[in-house]
């Protein structure tokens, strides 16, 4: 959840990627790394690169590990291993390598293109394919595997064991050439004299974790009671649904699969309407499609879930890269006043927390909740201390027979929220309307009833406890407060900007950070509080037209200066960059 | 449809109070008096079935009836009914449409909840116009039908649900017209009966502007021949008719909608050691 104090992972981490072309095995040699670090102790996270052909393109697993829990990829890469550099500079740009860095290529396919060899880079050659040639079965990514073994200092039998277990069904003879293969990779990379060796991981507590943002969401929403789900494909939401398949029928829920979003939303709707927690997962495209009835759903006070892994937009966008910029449509997508929850992971593992926690909010205030998370967490896989159970369970306020009472499902409450009859409930019979309608739930254009209607649905909102987990507000502890600054930023921005934080307080230089994860409603006398006293503010957010400034700007006056730090995605903005803005500032 | 028996039922236990909006004379009216008369001697208890509806003015039926309703948006009630009886399946779920609302906007959900084969029953009130927006073409509406939205007609050949329900996998196919009280009733209650996906059209005149269609009195008439289960002789049939046979037309024998049950419910901890390494 939520750490009071930023995490130092800064200084000791390393980045790396593993390129090849379709088939070469890339991004199974960077999975079983990060797996293999996690084993060993370490932290880490790798998210891939991949090209537009839809099968066999080039593919890039880029893998950082930390002695510290890592929220976000570093900027610059320590060391690149090529299987092959076919279409390789196509990720030159995505993978600036550090001035002492190394690139590692085989010699049969020549030396590495310009676009990754920077000034400076140092330069080896290995015969990957030579190696593994040398073994019936070898193949070039355990080779490749073993190199980075060899250089970050990753014991070898925490990678041979979890070869073993992903080769169990391969047979002996397999098991047995991965792991000579990894041995030799690993030896002739302490031939290389050069080595970017992580400290001896300290011992887990709790046991570790490996896990995506998408499944973190998946498994989050189930803790929180989810059991049914309505389901689109779309990249790179597809495995939350992928995930929630095989998971709900195990709990006794089910997943249908639509045929488009308008079904896949109003399922959910229906689903929740006869009372069982419902979520669907979408990204931009299909968000854009369900927002008439998300306003069906604040109207009839139906509790759905929607989660939107964002991705670069308008339109079709790019499908596989992230962005912030849903934040828009996600806010006042909606036609009319239509009070619902925006909320925002703020990393990788929190996915998990923040989808529970939007069921939990979604089944109390009887009304939709979005969860944005995006690209960069949904396939991002890291090891993580593993989570700790958190108590929120989907609890419905809901109408009892007490006999001849006569039920108003839209009674006008102090809370706003009015118990909920299920199907099957005698003497609860009502129609859930998303006309403008009375108590009882019958039609109306009245002022009276429009308005009371309007506002309860307000109240509910406006008035719930959200407690503290509404923000991550965190100090890097360090300098005094006339140089203070706060970072302001949102959802999977804040793994960089905590990072930021903790390089700036090396050099005395005091941070706070205000990550928002309640996006909507905004909280203005909470937010107020927090950033009181702010001398210099720097909003940091991935979108070209800065909506997140914009919606601050909106609800509140910002204490003190104000700069602003954007960009529409691919390129994610990174620790470095959050660091350099505000260094630069402080220098000006 | 779930197992029910015959209740201390009258169709006046389904009615609410509420006063339908309808123009005076609308067919929508018969088929209310039909749909409560039908779960009357279905003998579901008000409280254990559904009415799910979309945008217009046949949509306007559940408040209408003293059962749970979901008046939802335009063209998605066969979503929110699917979502409804998947997650209930102890509940008898009926969707109730007009022919704007279930043929034009939400057509394409029509298409696939008759793949699906979900236990549950729409009825679409087709009244070849748009009533509620005040008289557009619909897709059944005759191609020289002149409005002011489409001046002279339209000039498209009308959409035909009954071929377009059983190429699309519909379980049970039948056509009534709203002023046949007892056929409109006879075919509710079959089709709710009957397993999976059951698709009623009912002609119901919209009197103020269609008034045209009160001629379907006369010129309806019930089918001279039996239902089948053979799915080429239903679409020949229903291909070369005059558009006014009613009854049943088609009892299929494929197998309702089930989503994958497992015999051992585990506990949702259990899906987290998955992720420990
Ligand atoms: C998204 C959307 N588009 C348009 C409308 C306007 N609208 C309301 S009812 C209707 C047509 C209804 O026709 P039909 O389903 O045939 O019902 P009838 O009124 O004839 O019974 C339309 C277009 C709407 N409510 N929502
Ligand atoms: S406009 Fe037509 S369909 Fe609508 S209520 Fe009047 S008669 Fe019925």
């Amino acid at each position: 959840m939520m750490p009071d104090k930023a995490s130092n992972s800064a200084s000791r981490s390393i980045l790396f990627a593993i390129v090849g072309s379709g088939g070469a095995g890339a991004l199974t040699a960077g999975a079983i790394l990060l797996e293999a670090a996690g084993k060993a102790g370490w932290y880490g996270i790798m998210s891939r690169s991949v090209g537009p052909q839809i099968r066999g393109g080039e593919a890039a697993a880029l893998v950082r590990l930390s002695t510290r829990p890592v929220d976000c990829m570093a900027e610059t890469f320590d060391f690149l291993i090529a299987i092959d550099w076919r279409n390789a500079d196509r990720f030159a740009a995505e993978m600036p390598l550090a001035a002492n860095g190394l690139v590692i290529g085989d010699p049969a396919n020549g030396d590495a293109p310009d676009a990754i060899v920077g000034t400076g880079v140092n330069q080896a050659h290995i015969a990957m394919k030579e190696l593994a040639g040398s073994l019936p079965g070898g193949r070039e990514n355990m080779i490749a595997a073993g190199l980075a073994v060899g250089l970050t200092g990753l014991p070898i039998e925490n990678l041979t064991s979890v070869i073993a277990s992903k080769l169990a069904g391969k047979g002996e003879e397999a098991i047995e050439t991965g792991c000579k293969c990894v041995e030799i990779g690993s030896h002739h990379a302490g031939l290389l004299e050069k080595s970017f060796a992580l400290e001896t991981p300290a011992a887990s507590q709790n046991g570790r974790w490996l896990i995506t943002g998408n499944e973190a969401v998946g498994l989050g929403a189930v803790r929180g009671g989810i059991r049914f789900a309505a389901a689109y494909p779309i990249t790179p939401a597809t495995e939350v649904l992928e995930w929630l398949a095989p998971a709900l029928t195990k709990v006794g829920g089910a997943l249908v699969q639509a045929e488009d979003e308008l079904a896949s939303i109003n399922m959910a709707i229906g689903a929740s309407f006869g009372g069982r927690p419902s979520i669907t997962a979408t990204s931009g495209p299909g968000l854009a499609l369900m927002v008439e009835s998300l306003g069906l759903a604040a109207a009839a006070e139906v509790p759905i879930v929607v989660i939107d892994v964002m991705r670069g937009g308008p339109s079709t966008g790019i499908p596989t890269k992230s962005e912030q910029s849903d934040l828009n449509i996600a806010i006042y997508g909606c036609h009319g006043d239509a009070p619902h929850l925006v909320v925002a992971p703020l990393s990788v593992a929190d996915c998990l927390f923040t989808a529970q926690w939007a069921v939990h909010l979604a089944e109390a205030m009887q009304t939709p909740a979005i969860v944005l998370s995006d690209q960069s967490l949904g396939q991002a896989r890291v090891v993580i201390e593993q989570p700790a159970d958190v108590a929120f369970i989907a609890r419905r306020e809901l109408f009892k027979d007490a006999g001849d009472e006569i039920y108003n499902r839209y009674a006008v409450t102090g809370s706003g929220v009015s118990p909920m009859a299920l199907p099957g409930t005698t003497g609860g019979q009502y129609t859930a309307d998303g006309l403008t309608h009375t108590v009882k739930g019958i039609p109306s254009s009245k002022n009276l009833d429009h308005r009371e209607q309007l506002d309860k649905r307000y109240r509910k909102i406006a008035d719930f406890d959200y407690g503290n987990h509404w923000a991550a507000i965190e100090h890097n502890g360090a300098a005094g407060t006339h140089e203070d600054f706060t970072i302001l930023t949102w959802g999977s921005l804040t793994g960089a900007a905590r990072e930021a934080m903790v390089t700036l307080a090396d050099d005395g230089i005091g941070v706070r950070l205000v990550a928002l994860r309640l996006i909507a409603p905004f909280l203005k006398d909470k937010f107020l509080a927090a950033v009181h006293g702010s001398q210099r503010i720097l909003v940091v957010e991935q979108t070209h037209s800065g909506q997140f400034h914009q919606y601050l700007r909106a609800n509140c006056d910002l204490p003190g200066e104000v700069r602003h730090f954007h960009r529409p995605g691919p390129q994610l903005i990174g620790p470095t960059e959050i660091s350099t803005q505000i260094r630069n500032w402080r220098r000006s | 449809m779930n197992i029910m028996q015959p209740g201390p039922f009258k169709a006046a236990n389904y009615k609410s109070d509420v006063t339908p909006v309808w123009c005076p004379g609308c067919g929508d009216f018969h088929v209310l008096l039909s749909l409560t008369k039908a779960l009357a001697e279905l003998g579901a208890a008000p409280e254990n079935v559904a009415l799910v509806s979309g945008i217009g003015c046949s949509s306007r039926i559940p408040a209408y009836t003293n059962c749970y309703g979901f008046h939802g948006v335009h063209g998605r009630s066969l979503a929110l009914g699917a979502g409804l009886k998947v997650a209930r399946p102890d509940l008898t779920v009926l969707v109730m449409s007009g022919d704007g609302d279930g043929f034009s906007i939400g057509g394409n959900h029509f298409l696939h909840a008759c793949r699906r084969n979900i236990d549950m029953t729409y009825v679409v009130m087709d009244n070849r116009v748009y009533g509620m927006t005040k008289g557009q073409p619909s897709p059944t509406t005759e191609p020289d039908w002149d409005s002011a939205l489409s001046p002279g007609g339209t000039g498209l050949s009308p959409f035909h649900p009954l071929v377009i329900a059983l190429a699309s996998g519909a379980n049970f196919v039948a056509r009534e017209f709203s002023g046949d009280i007892k056929g409109t009733t006879r075919t509710i209650v079959e089709a709710v009966r009957h397993p999976g996906f059951s698709f009623v059209e009912i002609l119901s005149p919209c009197v103020t502007f269609r008034p045209d269609e009160r001629a379907w009195k006369t010129q309806t008439h019930v089918a001279s021949v039996e239902a089948t289960d053979d799915p080429a002789r239903a679409a020949r049939r229903i291909m070369t008719d005059d558009g006014f046979n009613t009854g049943v037309l088609y009892r299929g024998r494929r197998k309702p909608y089930e989503h994958h049950v497992t015999d051992r419910i585990v506990d949702p901890a259990i899906l987290e050691q998955e992720f420990a390494i």
